[in-house]
C-alpha cells in the first residue's frame, strides 16, 4: 500500500490529507526532496516554513519544473526535523528559514532534485520500452516515446525508477526551456487558505489534549516569588495550575477555561532584578551614547578629518522604537512528552535550534525531539529565536505537567504577545556628511546605539570585534562612493529581550541612510535621484533598480501639486536590490496619506514573479505601518501598549497603491520575503520633505511633526 | 448550560458556559476552526462570522447572544457572493500566511451581499476592521472588485 502522509494530522472535521493509494508498491524517493506515488502523486518535501512569503510554493516550482511534472499533481508536506538532511545551506548546519534565504539556498540544491528524478524516471521508462531514454521526451508527468506512440504517467514508472541508483551527475534544464519558473505558477495553499481548511498550530486538536495559557512577568527578568491559585483552581476545567521557570501555567480543558483560570491567578512577582527603566530615558541616554567612544564597524580612508576640511557639513539624528511582529497568529505549540520523546506541533521556524532547546528542558536528546511543522499565520522572524522561547514554555510546562504523554496545547493570547518581548530593538543614529565646493561628498560619518541581537545567545560567537553585524547592516556596508566613510557602533544592554524583525538591521538603517543621503542631496541643491545614481555608477544593480523605479513612478515629469510629494529610496537586503518612490499627499492638519508606492526589485531570476509582486506589496504594507505607527513603549518597566488598539498596525484604508516592476535577470535567485521592508519608509519620509520641507526624524510619524 | 441555534444552516445545541465568546464555542466545542482568534477584542477580525447574515466578531460575542439566532462560519458560506468571493480570492492569489483570510472572505462577502458594486470608500469602511499583517490589502480589494464585476454579469 503506496501511502503518502502529508502534514496535516487527522482529525474529525479534517480533510485527511493522507491519502491512501489503492496501487500496490513503494514509492520512488530518490532523495529527501521528493516523494511519487504509484498513485501519480508527486510530493515535494519543503525544509522551509511556509509563514506566506511562499516558500511551498517556490519550492515546489523548483522541483517540479526539473522534474516536468504537472503542477497540478504537485503537493507539498513540510519536512521533518532533520539538520543532516534538512539544513539551510546559508545556515550552514542548521535547518531553519530566515535572512530571505530559501530560494537562495535551495536553487541549485532542489534543481538537482528535480532533474535527477527525471533521469531515473527516463531511465525506468527506456527499461521498460526497452528504448533508449534519448527517444524519450517528458512533459506533465507524462514520459513518452513518439516513435511508439506509448506513454506512460510517472506513477506507472514508480515500480521500475525505485529500483535504479541515484546518478552522481545531471544536466540541468536551460532556463529557455523553463515552463514554470518565471511564470504564474498558482500558490499551492491558496485554496486551502481560502476556505477555512488549512491548518495552523491553534487548530491542532489531539485525544485527552489540553490548553495551558502562562501567566509571564509584567517586568522582564522579574521572577515569581509566591502564588495563590486557589481561585484560578476552581474555574470549571481547569485541570492543574503549575510554576515553570518563565511563570504560572493555567492548564485546562479549553481556551476558555484557561483564560478565566489564568485572570484569577494572583502573583507576587519579585522584581528586584527586573528591567524598570522606561524607554524614553533609554533614548535620552542613547543620545549620550552617540557621542562617546564606538567601535568602527567600516573605515574607510580618514572621516574625521574629511568632515573637519569640509566646505559644507550636514547632520541629523534618528531616533526608531522598539517593534513588536505582532503576527496574526499569536505564538502557540502543541507538545507530547513522555519519557523517551518529545513530539512538538508547531510553526517553526528554526528547528534544529527548537529541537536543542526542547531537549534540555525536557531532559532528552535532541533526537528524541520530533517536529511536525505547520503552517505558520506569519512570523516575521519571531518564531526563530535563539531561546526557542515559546517552544521551551511548551515542554516545560508538558514537563511540569507529569511528562505523561498528554498533549499540552499552549496559546499565546494578543496581550501576551505585544507584552511578551523579542522586538526588534529601539536605535539612536547620529549621522554627519561632509561636502566639497561642488556639492560632493567627502566624508560620511554614521554612528548607531542600541542592543546586540546576539549577544548572550548561542550566536555571540559571531560577533566579530565587538560588532553585530545585524546592528549594522545596511549601515556599515552601503555602495555609495564615498571617499571617507566611518560607520560605528555603542552596543548597549538592556533587560528588554530582543530579536530579528523583518529585513532586521534595514529595518533602521536603511530608514536612517536614504532620509540622510536625501537630506545630503538637498543641502547639495541636487535632486534625490541624480544625487544617488552618481554615487552608484559603479553598482549596476543597484543604480538599475534606482533607475527603473524612478522611471515608472514618472519621477522626472515634474513636480506635483501643492501638498503632494515623492520621495525615494533605495536599498540592498540579503542580496536583494529594492528602489521605492513613494507619493503622498499631506493636509493642512499634516495628515499624511500615502498614495503610491512604485517598486523596482532585482531579485535575480525571478522564479515566480506573481509571489515577488506579492512579497513586495506586503513588505511596503508592514514597513509602512511601522514607520508611521508602530511603537513599543516601556514605563517602569512595564510595557505601555496591550493589543492593536494601542500597538497600531496598517489597515485597508491607509494601504497606497502599490506598482511592482521586477528586473530582468538570469542571475541565481535571491530572497523577496524581506527586502521590499527597507525602502518604505525613507522613500514616504522623503515624500513628505517634498510636500511639506519637513523631515522625520523620529519614529514612528503618524502626522508631519517631529514627534 | 446549552444553547441551541442555527449554525450553519442545521440546529446546534452547545453545551458551554453561556458567557463563552462564540469564537470559541465554535472552535472548541463545535470543532469548527476556520474561524480564528487573533486579538480576543473585536480589534482585528479574524474572528468574523455572520450573525443573521451581518458580519459580527465572535470573539466579543457571548454564546448565550447567539440562541435562536443564524450563525454563518466560513464553513458554511453557500451564497453565491460567497463563491465569488472565495473564486476572486484564488484567481489574485490573495492570502500568503493565510490566518486572517478567513475573517476577510466572511466581511468581504457581508459586503457583496449588502452592496452589490462597493466603491473603494465602501471596501474601506467594510474591511478596515479586519486588519492583515502580511499586508494583502491590495489583492483584497481588487479581489472584491473582480467578484462584485463577476456577479454583475
Amino acid at each position: 500500500m503506496a501511502l503518502t502522509i502529508g502534514f496535516e494530522w487527522i482529525g474529525s472535521t479534517r480533510r485527511a490529507a493522507a491519502v491512501a493509494s489503492p496501487a500496490s508498491g513503494a514509492p520512488f524517493a530518490p532523495n529527501a526532496f521528493l516523494r511519487i506515488g504509484a498513485d501519480n502523486s508527486v510530493t515535494v518535501i519543503a525544509k522551509h516554513l511556509e509563514m506566506g512569503q511562499g516558500a511551498y510554493t517556490g519550492i515546489a516550482t523548483i522541483v517540479a519544473e526539473e522534474l516536468d511534472a504537472d503542477w497540478a499533481q504537485v503537493r507539498v508536506e513540510s519536512a521533518p526535523a532533520d539538520a543532516k538532511r534538512y539544513a539551510n545551506l546559508v545556515f550552514g548546519t542548521l535547518q531553519g528559514t530566515g535572512g530571505s534565504s530559501a530560494m537562495a539556498n535551495s536553487w541549485n540544491q532542489l534543481r538537482e532534485a528535480g532533474a535527477k528524478a527525471r533521469a531515473m524516471l527516463l531511465t525506468a521508462a527506456a527499461s521498460d520500452w526497452h528504448v533508449a531514454a534519448s527517444e524519450l521526451t517528458v512533459s506533465k508527468g507524462v514520459v513518452s516515446h513518439a516513435a511508439s506512440n506509448r506513454t506512460a504517467n510517472f506513477g506507472s514508472l514508480v515500480k521500475t525508477a525505485a529500483t535504479l541508483p541515484v546518478p552522481d551527475q545531471v544536466t540541468l534544464k536551460d532556463p529557455k526551456d523553463f515552463k514554470l519558473i518565471g511564470h504564474k505558477a498558482a500558490r499551492v495553499d491558496a485554496a486551502a487558505k481560502s476556505d477555512g481548511t488549512a491548518q495552523f498550530t491553534l487548530d491542532v486538536v489531539l485525544p485527552g489534549m489540553l490548553v495551558a495559557l502562562l501567566k509571564r512577568p509584567p517586568q522582564f527578568g522579574a521572577t515569581v516569588r509566591s502564588f495563590d491559585a486557589t481561585a484560578a483552581g476552581a474555574v470549571p476545567g481547569v485541570v492543574k495550575v503549575l510554576q515553570v521557570p518563565r511563570g504560572v501555567a493555567v492548564v485546562a480543558k479549553s481556551f476558555w477555561a484557561a483564560k478565566q483560570g489564568r485572570d484569577a491567578l494572583r502573583i507576587d512577582w519579585d522584581n528586584s532584578k527586573a528591567e524598570k527603566r522606561s524607554s524614553a530615558d533609554l533614548m535620552e541616554e542613547y543620545r549620550r551614547l552617540a557621542d562617546q567612544p564606538s567601535l568602527p564597524a567600516r573605515k574607510d580612508g580618514d572621516a574625521e578629518r574629511a568632515l573637519r576640511d569640509a566646505t559644507q557639513k550636514v547632520t541629523a539624528s534618528f531616533e526608531f522604537p522598539y517593534l513588536a511582529h505582532a503576527p496574526m497568529e499569536p505564538l502557540d505549540a502543541v507538545v507530547k512528552l513522555s519519557a523517551n520523546s518529545c513530539e512538538i506541533w508547531a510553526g517553526d521556524q528554526f528547528q534544529t535550534v527548537d529541537q536543542m532547546n526542547a531537549a534540555r528542558t525536557a531532559g532528552l536528546d535532541p533526537q528524541q525531539v520530533s517536529i511536525h511543522t505547520l503552517y505558520a499565520g506569519g512570523s516575521f522572524g519571531r518564531r526563530a529565536n535563539l531561546g526557542s522561547d515559546y517552544i521551551v514554555e511548551a515542554v516545560s510546562i508538558a514537563k511540569a505537567y507529569g511528562a505523561d504523554g498528554t498533549p499540552i496545547k499552549l496559546q499565546w493570547t494578543r496581550e501576551d504577545d505585544i507584552h511578551g518581548g523579542l522586538y526588534r530593538p529601539m536605535y539612536f543614529h547620529k549621522l554627519e556628511a561632509g561636502l566639497n565646493a561642488q556639492g560632493q561628498l567627502t566624508a560620511w560619518r554614521h554612528v548607531i546605539v542600541g542592543q546586540s541581537i546576539m549577544a548572550d545567545t548561542m550566536f555571540a560567537a559571531m560577533i566579530k570585534d565587538g560588532i553585530d553585524g545585524t546592528s549594522v547592516e545596511g549601515a556599515a556596508n552601503i555602495a555609495y562612493a564615498i571617499p571617507n566613510i566611518a560607520v560605528n557602533l555603542v552596543t548597549t544592554k538592556t533587560g528588554v529581550p530582543v530579536l530579528w524583525w523583518r529585513v532586521v538591521g534595514s529595518s533602521h538603517t536603511t530608514f536612517a541612510v536614504e532620509a540622510f543621503i536625501d537630506e545630503v542631496a538637498h543641502a547639495a541643491g541636487e535632486d534625490g535621484f541624480a544625487y544617488r545614481r552618481r554615487l552608484l555608477e559603479h553598482h549596476p544593480r543597484l543604480k538599475g533598480v534606482l533607475e527603473l523605479a524612478a522611471e515608472k513612478a514618472g519621477w522626472s515629469s515634474g513636480p506635483l501639486p501643492a501638498g503632494r510629494g515623492r520621495g525615494i529610496a533605495v536599498a540592498e537586503a540579503f542580496k536583494t536590490y529594492v528602489a521605492q518612490v513613494a507619493e503622498v499627499s499631506v493636509d493642512k492638519d499634516g495628515h499624511v496619506t500615502v498614495d503610491r508606492v512604485v517598486c523596482a526589485v532585482d531579485c535575480g531570476t525571478a522564479i515566480n514573479p506573481d509571489i515577488i509582486a506579492a512579497q513586495m506589496e506586503g513588505g511596503i504594507g508592514f514597513g509602512l505601518g511601522a514607520v508611521r505607527f508602530g511603537a513599543i513603549t516601556m514605563k517602569d518597566g512595564r510595557i505601555e501598549q496591550d493589543n492593536f488598539n494601542s500597538y497600531r498596525v496598517l489597515r485597508m484604508n491607509e494601504m497606497p497603491k502599490v506598482e511592482v516592476y521586477i528586473m530582468p535577470s538570469a542571475e541565481a535567485p535571491t530572497g523577496v520575503g524581506e527586502p521590499g521592508v527597507a525602502p518604505v519608509g525613507p522613500a514616504v519620509a522623503n515624500a513628505i520633505f517634498a510636500a511639506t520641507g519637513r523631515r522625520m526624524h523620529v519614529l514612528p510619524f503618524p502626522k508631519t511633526g517631529d514627534a | 448550560m446549552a444553547t441551541t441555534f442555527i449554525l450553519n444552516g442545521r440546529s446546534a445545541t452547545l453545551d458551554a458556559d453561556p458567557a463563552m465568546p462564540l469564537l470559541w464555542a465554535l472552535r472548541e466545542v463545535a470543532g469548527l476552526h476556520g474561524t480564528k482568534f487573533g486579538c480576543g477584542m473585536a480589534l482585528c477580525g479574524a474572528c468574523t462570522v455572520h450573525l443573521d447574515g451581518k458580519a459580527t466578531r465572535s470573539c466579543v460575542t457571548p454564546l448565550s447572544s447567539v440562541a435562536d439566532r443564524k450563525v454563518t462560519t466560513i464553513e458554511g458560506l453557500q451564497s453565491k457572493q460567497a463563491k465569488a468571493v472565495q473564486a476572486a480570492w484564488i484567481e489574485l492569489q490573495v492570502p500568503q500566511c493565510g490566518y486572517c483570510q478567513s475573517g476577510q472572505i466572511m466581511s468581504a462577502t457581508a459586503l457583496l451581499e449588502i452592496t452589490s458594486a462597493p466603491t473603494d470608500a465602501d471596501i474601506d469602511a467594510a474591511m478596515s476592521g479586519n486588519i492583515c499583517r502580511c499586508a494583502t490589502y491590495s489583492r483584497i480589494r481588487a479581489a472584491i472588485h473582480t467578484a462584485a464585476r463577476g456577479l454583475k454579469s
